[in-house]
């Protein structure tokens, strides 16, 4: 049983890290979208 | 398209609820390896849509080099991006489920195995040459190692028909047949990974056209700024 939930923990885990490297992009280039737009006006 | 993104989301997520329920509870126990063969509803699946990937990223970038087009380009990175992630699932689910059954987490040589290593190598290498590689070129020569690195895709797939290898034999098609109640939860969890694939392109997607947009207009007030006015 550990290995079964050691291989879908592992799944989410994977996938989880991945979308916390997306919502960190995100959130930097909306910074970078406000500096910009800062700059602007 | 903003309002799709959520509805999308959450149907997805209930998507990948009812698929971990079918895999760990509804599906049958299989009577020699017991409860670790429920490994494969995710180690499949995963699989699958990595392939899907990949494929995506073969089309994308032969596009690429025939048009140019900027939108292929991004299809290309996206699919193999995401790809990737899929390919590290099945590398990691793999020997979790070998290691109880074979008695070993990897068996060296194995063509099955060795293959999807190195298609999972050459995806990585094809990310890392897009992201230190800043080249006007890079595009082009990223799209040249796909279409070379989709060589690899067939190779692990057939492998099993084409080799003795220690990995199990086909479970659709002519090669085997599994337990009709296991093969509906198989596909049902493929649903929902490819589902949750296609909702982790779309933000990628849009993560991409943005941050170009973004280098676009930096790039731009560079040259229009005049010198040492930063």
């Amino acid at each position: 049983m550990k290995f079964l939930f050691a291989a879908y923990a592992a799944t989410w885990l994977i996938h989880t890290c991945y979308m916390g490297t997306l919502a960190r992009r995100f959130t930097q280039l909306r910074n970078q979208i406000k500096e910009i737009a800062e700059r602007k006006s | 398209m903003k309002r799709l993104f959520p509805i999308f989301g959450a149907i997805t997520t209930a998507l990948l609820g009812f698929a971990l329920y079918e895999a760990l509870i509804a599906a049958p126990t299989e009577q020699t390896m017991g409860n670790v063969q429920r490994i494969f509803y995710y180690h499949v699946s995963s699989a699958w849509t990595a392939f899907i990937l990949f494929a995506i990223n073969f089309v994308a970038s032969i596009v690429y080099l025939v048009k140019r087009s900027e939108k292929a380009d991004v299809i290309a990175l996206v699919g193999a991006e995401v790809g990737v992630v899929f390919c590290t699932v099945v590398l990691v689910t793999g020997p979790l489920w070998a290691r109880p059954v074979w008695g070993i987490w990897w068996a060296p040589g194995d063509v099955r195995l060795t293959s999807t290593l190195v298609l999972w190598l050459i995806y990585v290498s094809y990310l890392i040459l897009r992201r230190f590689s800043s080249s006007g070129q890079t595009p082009m020569i990223a799209a040249v190692l796909a279409v070379f690195g989709a060589l690899d895709v067939p190779l692990v797939y057939f492998s099993i028909w084409f080799f003795r290898t220690q990995h199990p034999q086909p479970v659709i098609g002519d090669g085997g047949a599994i337990d009709p109640r296991m093969m509906h939860v198989l596909l049902l969890n493929w649903l929902a990974f490819s589902c949750f694939a296609a909702l982790l392109c779309w933000a990628r997607y849009r993560l991409e056209v943005l941050r170009r947009d973004v280098d676009e207009t930096l790039a731009l007030e560079s040259l229009l700024e005049p010198r040492g006015s930063r």
